[in-house]
Formats: C-alpha cells, sequence, structure tokens
C-alpha cells in the first residue's frame, strides 16, 4: 500500500475511536512533557553553572609563572626543579615572553594581574579602596553584564568602573556618579637600574641604594572618569577580574606603574638588569578547548602552566550524570504511556479482528497490516511527542517563572532555569515515536498474523 | 468433465483443523475441476467443507495436504505475499455478512482493493464509479453501510469483489442473511456479471433450488467429500 493510503486509512482510524486514542496520545504526551521538563531542567542548570563559571573567567585561562622558584599548583614540584641543572638559567617571565604568548595560536590576551591598594579622591572626600586593571577579553567575556552605564570606550581610555558597594560610599544613587570624575592617588613605584645603583660613588653607598630596595616610590594622582558602576562582583579567581573595588583598563593600570605588594619580589626577580618582569601572567584563550594546546605550548616554553580546566571536566561528569538520572526519571512516564500504547493497540486488534480479515481477504499482505497498526502507533507518537513538547516546555517556563518569584523574594536576580534547546525538542518527539513504534510492533505483528478465516469468522 | 483445461484444479485437497485434543477433517481427499467461465455452485448442509473448500481456492487457507492449481499456479506453493497478491489480483469475494467496513461510505469501501493494488488515483475514481454503476449503487456511493439495506449493501459488497477485474469470484452464501426476493435479485447479478464478463463464479450455497436455477454446475459436498457434481441443463436457468 502506498504512503499517502497508509496516512489515510491510519488517520481514518485514530479519528473513529476518537475519546480512547487521544487518551492514549494524552498519555504519551505527559510522559514526554515529564522527559523534557526533567532534561530541560538539567540542561538549564547547566547553562546556568557553565554561563556563570565563563564569566568567572575560571575556565578559559592559563595562569603562567616563571620556573624560578615558584612552586604552585601546576609546577612542576620540588622534584623535577631541582632536576633543572644551576648553570640553566630558567627563563625570565618579562615582556618577551608576554609577546611570544600572545601570538600563540587562540590566544586571546595576554595580561599581569595589576591590583593595589589606593586613595580615591572624590568630591573632596578621600576613600582607601582597591584598584584591578581590567583585561580588554573581559568586555566579550561578559563579566561586565548588566552594569549600569557602558564598559571602556576603549582599550587605553582613563576611564573607571566602580562596583557597586564602593560607588554607594561615593554617593547614595551609584546610578549617578556615571560621567563624573574621580582621582586616584597612588604610589608609582621606580625600579632604580643597576647601572644607576653603580653609579654610587663606594660600595656602601651602593649597598645603601640595594637595602633601600632599589625603588624609589612618587606618590602620584590620575584623574579618571566613571563610566559604569557594576552591580555584582565580576567574580574572583585566578585571572579572574574579581576582587576590586575600582577597575581600569589594564593597559592604563600598567602605565601608572602603581607599587604592588610583589614588587620587592620582582625587583629581585629582575635581577637589577632593569627589564621589568612579571611575576605571574594570565592567558585568555578563545574557548575552554583551547586550554590544554596553549598550557603545553607554555610549558615547553620553559615556564610554568596552571588551569582550572580539570575542575571543568569533573563538572561536566557531574552534569551528564545529573542528566542522565534526570532523564531515566522521565523516561518512566514514557514507559507507562508505551504500556497505554500497546493496551490501546491490543484492544484495537480485537475490535477490528473482522476488518483485518477482510482487508486480508481483499489482497493485503501481512506487511500492509503491520505497517496499518504501526502508522497509529506512529501518529500517536507524533502528536503525542509535538503536545509532550508543547507541555515539557510549559512546565518548564512554570519552573523559571516560579523559582524566578522566589528569588526575587529573597533579593535574588531571577535566574532561567529551565531550558529546551532544539535539539532536545527534536529528540523527545523522535524518541516518542520511537518508543510508540516499539510499543506498536507487538499488536501490528500479532494483527499481521492473523488468519484470514478466523479472522472472518470472528463476531 | 469439461473439455478446455481447467481454470482451477483441486487435487486430492484435505483440510484438518485440531479442535482441543480432536482433528476435524474439514475436507477430505476432494479432487475437482473448474473451468474458466463457469458458475459453479457448491451444494451441501452445514458443516459438509463447502465454505472450507471455497476459502482454500480463494487463497483464504491451506490446504493441510494436496495441491490447488489456479491457472497452473500451485497455491499451496505460494508464500503469504504471494496468496495476498492473487486473491489481490486474480480473486474477488463476497460474503454472507457483506463485509463492508463501517467506518467507511460505499465508495470508500469499493475503493479498498484499489488501494491495496496501489492503482492510481484517478483511475480509481473511474473504477469505482464503473462497479457502481454496474450493481446499480451510482447514487448511494456517498452512503455508510449502515444506512444501506441488506440487498444494497451486497450489491456494494458485490461491486468491492468486481473492481479489481478478477478472473474469479468467490461468493460464500451470498443470499444468506437475504429475503428470497432480494437474494434472487443478487443471484440474478451475479448471472449478469458471468455473462457480460465472462468471470468465472464459484457460489457456496445450501439453497438447492436457487442453485439449480442460476448455476451451470453443481457439486455437492457431505462430511468433506464430493459425492456428486453434475451440469444444469440450460433449460433449468430462467
Amino acid at each position: 500500500m502506498k504512503l499517502r493510503d497508509l496516512s489515510e486509512l491510519a488517520a481514518r482510524n485514530l479519528r473513529e475511536a476518537i475519546l480512547r486514542n487521544s487518551l492514549t496520545t494524552l498519555g504519551v504526551a505527559v510522559g514526554v512533557a515529564s522527559l523534557v521538563a526533567m532534561l530541560s531542567l538539567g540542561v538549564g542548570l547547566q547553562t546556568l553553572a557553565s554561563d556563570r563559571l565563563t564569566k568567572s573567567g575560571l575556565f578559559d585561562a592559563v595562569f603562567v609563572t616563571s620556573r624560578r622558584e615558584f612552586r604552585g599548583p601546576g609546577s612542576d614540584g620540588p622534584r623535577k626543579s631541582s632536576a633543572t641543572t644551576p648553570k640553566e638559567n630558567p627563563k625570565p617571565l618579562d615582556e618577551d615572553a608576554r609577546q611570544k604568548f600572545a601570538a600563540l595560536p587562540n590566544v586571546v590576551d595576554v595580561y599581569p594581574q595589576i591590583r593595589f591598594f589606593t586613595d580615591v579622591r572624590f568630591d573632596n572626600n578621600t576613600y582607601s579602596t582597591n584598584v584591578l586593571g581590567v583585561p580588554e577579553s573581559s568586555r566579550s567575556a561578559s563579566a561586565f553584564d548588566g552594569i549600569t552605564g557602558k564598559y571602556f570606550s576603549s582599550s587605553t581610555a582613563e576611564e573607571a568602573i566602580l562596583q557597586q558597594d564602593f560607588a554607594k560610599d561615593l554617593s547614595p544613587q551609584p546610578a549617578s556618579l556615571v560621567g563624573k570624575e574621580i582621582t586616584l592617588r597612588y604610589a608609582e613605584r621606580r625600579a632604580l637600574s643597576s647601572d644607576e645603583i653603580a653609579k654610587e660613588k663606594d660600595i656602601d653607598a651602593q649597598l645603601d641604594a640595594m637595602m633601600s630596595g632599589g625603588i624609589s616610590i612618587v606618590s602620584r594622582e590620575k584623574k579618571l572618569r566613571i563610566v559604569g558602576v557594576i552591580e555584582s562582583d565580576p567574580s574572583a579567581g585566578i585571572g579572574g577580574f574579581g576582587g576590586g573595588r575600582v577597575f581600569l583598563p589594564i593597559r592604563v593600570a600598567e602605565q601608572l606603574h602603581a607599587a604592588q605588594a610583589n614588587d620587592v619580589q620582582d625587583f629581585v626577580r629582575g635581577g637589577g638588569n632593569g627589564k621589568p618582569t612579571y611575576a605571574a601572567l594570565t592567558i585568555r584563550v578563545k574557548n575552554p578547548k583551547d586550554v590544554l594546546k596553549v598550557e603545553d605550548a607554555i610549558k615547553k616554553q620553559g615556564f610554568n602552566a596552571f588551569s582550572l580546566l580539570d575542575a571543568a571536566r569533573s563538572l561536566r561528569l557531574v552534569f551528564t550524570v545529573f542528566d542522565l538520572f534526570l532523564g531515566l526519571f522521565g523516561s518512566l512516564a514514557l514507559t507507562v504511556a508505551s504500556l497505554g500504547i500497546i493496551n490501546t493497540l491490543v484492544m484495537a486488534i480485537l475490535e477490528r479482528r473482522r476488518e483485518i480479515g477482510v482487508l486480508k481477504a481483499l489482497g493485503a499482505t501481512d506487511g500492509d497490516v503491520r505497517s496499518l497498526f504501526f502508522a497509529e502507533a506512529g501518529a500517536m507518537g507524533v502528536v503525542g511527542g509535538l503536545f509532550g513538547v508543547t507541555l515539557g516546555w510549559l512546565i518548564g517556563q512554570a519552573l523559571t517563572y516560579g523559582t524566578t518569584i522566589y528569588l526575587r523574594r529573597q533579593d535574588l536576580p531571577g535566574v532561567k532555569i529551565s531550558y529546551v534547546p532544539w535539539w532536545l525538542a527534536a529528540s523527545a518527539i523522535l524518541f516518542a515515536v520511537a518508543v510508540s513504534l516499539a510499543a506498536g510492533l507487538y499488536p501490528a505483528s500479532r494483527a499481521a498474523k492473523l488468519n484470514p478465516v478466523e479472522a472472518l469468522r470472528y463476531e | 468433465m469439461p473439455s478446455t483445461p481447467p481454470l482451477i484444479h483441486v487435487d486430492h485437497v484435505s483440510r484438518d483443523y485440531r479442535l482441543g485434543e480432536t482433528t476435524i477433517r474439514a475436507v477430505n481427499d476432494l479432487s475437482l475441476e473448474i473451468c474458466s467461465g463457469e458458475f459453479l455452485a457448491l451444494l451441501g448442509s452445514s458443516g459438509s467443507g463447502k465454505s472450507t473448500l471455497l476459502n482454500l481456492m480463494a487463497g483464504l487457507d491451506r490446504p493441510t495436504s494436496g495441491a490447488i492449481h489456479v491457472q497452473e499456479k500451485n497455491l499451496a506453493a505460494l508464500d503469504s505475499q504471494g496468496l495476498a497478491r492473487y486473491r489481490r489480483e486474480t480473486v474477488g469475494m463476497v460474503f454472507q455478512s457483506f463485509n463492508l467496513l463501517p467506518r467507511m461510505t460505499l465508495e470508500e469501501n469499493v475503493e479498498l482493493p484499489l488501494r491495496l493494488a496501489e492503482i492510481d488515483r484517478s483511475e480509481r475514481s473511474r473504477r469505482v464509479a464503473q462497479a457502481l454503476d454496474r450493481v446499480r449503487l451510482g447514487a448511494r456511493s456517498k452512503h455508510r453501510p449502515s444506512e444501506l439495506s441488506g440487498g444494497e449493501q451486497q450489491r456494494g459488497a458485490l461491486a468491492r469483489a468486481l473492481v479489481n477485474q478478477p478472473t474469479i469470484l468467490f461468493a460464500d452464501e451470498p443470499t444468506g442473511n437475504l429475503d428470497s426476493t432480494t437474494g434472487e435479485q443478487i443471484l440474478l447479478l451475479l448471472r449478469e456479471i458471468q455473462d457480460t464478463l465472462g468471470m468465472t463464479i464459484i457460489m457456496v450455497t445450501h439453497e438447492r433450488p436457487l442453485a439449480e436455477r442460476f448455476a451451470n454446475r453443481i457439486a455437492v459436498l457431505s462430511d468433506g467429500k464430493l459425492i456428486d457434481h453434475f451440469a444444469m441443463q440450460t433449460g433449468a436457468r430462467a
């Protein structure tokens, strides 16, 4: 029988027992809806978590240090470090190294961590706070989503973004600060070069120069225009953008040469050759999947590299298992629904026994009869699947709505906890059809095997 | 015996049924030849095996032993697909209880064998109209079986049996559920079809007078055996 004829006959049969078939289809729909709702919750929570983690800048970053004496996480440890011959000079983490890292494929940004304590003057008042240099890549990492005002106009703009709590110290209406100026009062450091120390006439004076740190501290001021206020801390962590109260573009922050806590260590690292080195650099890559390659490339260049990718991996594993369980629970309802299909079709065989006999007497093959029952089961699957996906999506929306109301009562921003991606909708419909066809397998084969003479005798 | 090669050759056919522990032989080593264009009536009392024999010849059932050759094809050797094709292309069936599908209109019932034979839609409507006209039911094509009288239903079933232009028409007690006048009208229609289309008709009945009046030949069965068969005089036909 042609497909069109088969579909017409199946549709007619389904229409004839409309109540029973609708109830069976509703069973499938409820099964699919529970599956979709469960999985959409899993996907939604996973999306929410990974979105937050991406914004934190934790999983697309590689943290690089020199191999000199740093034995932090990810370093090769004491054994391997000691394996390095004393004569072999470890590479300094300087501007050259920074340029090399920037040239690596998939690297978006390479920046040092610039964080210093300073005074901020605003409206004739002085406030003490933390300043943090923000890399250009934070613009695309959407860490500053939800900002009042806007992000820095350029990477060299003398602009600042304030964290809301700090902004509240400055003005009870933080939003009104946008466009106004603040003045940073900070300590600029200048490392004296070995030449400058050598100019000292006697050895005592040279020692004095070295003992004083070889660093000169000069008090400076810098005017910055406030362009935005950010409500939440754009997260912390290694290489993250968080922990500051005043954010500047990193290039502006670098040019300030503000004295930082690790300056003395930096000076010693520099070996007194006047060439600035970095205690650590953060490398931001395009995608978390690029992290390993970049990490390897950096290690080959002779530096220590460390990333939190392993943590991200375990997180994915947790979510996969979570999805699996949600899917299993959702599938239970669909399994019950498939029993409903089997029941409906078996009943239909009993009722339509004579009809099957007539069809066979008129020349229908076993395959025709089987296909007819299959088509009916499949149609219930398609309709149930479509309806179920819609229902599941609505349940998800209701969950999101309910959660948002609850979170708002707790003074927390609303989140989208349920998400139905297209692949989930398509897979759910396909799954519903597959389950329905599998449920139709037994009734269809039973109908096909009916003896026409016995079927015609049936009253 | 007919001189032309037989259209159907039933060769030592037996059909057994198991009923619990006992085996019932519905057709017992029966042989019969039917020529093309014949109107054969299978006559016998209830349980004589006439319907079983009809089902075997119509390809609805398989013999336990023996062979049934139709157009020199052994039905017993055909697989289920082959038998379905035989029923679709060679055979038309009319039943005692009409067996029109109640959910479909008369037109759709008549169209059913054409759907199964995958005939084009345009050709289908032409053939359906032709078949319904032949049984004089063109005006009732949109009615459902429940809206038709018994005679109309049987004529509708006849149109459905003819629509695929079969070679052989099998009728199992076609007048069994009809009053005598309507039954006679149906048999007249069968005779007309035999005469105009040259179709071979094999009819099961237990009404001897009707068989004698309309059939060319009568085969009498008892306990699954052919106990008598004879040709009717032309004059016996009315």
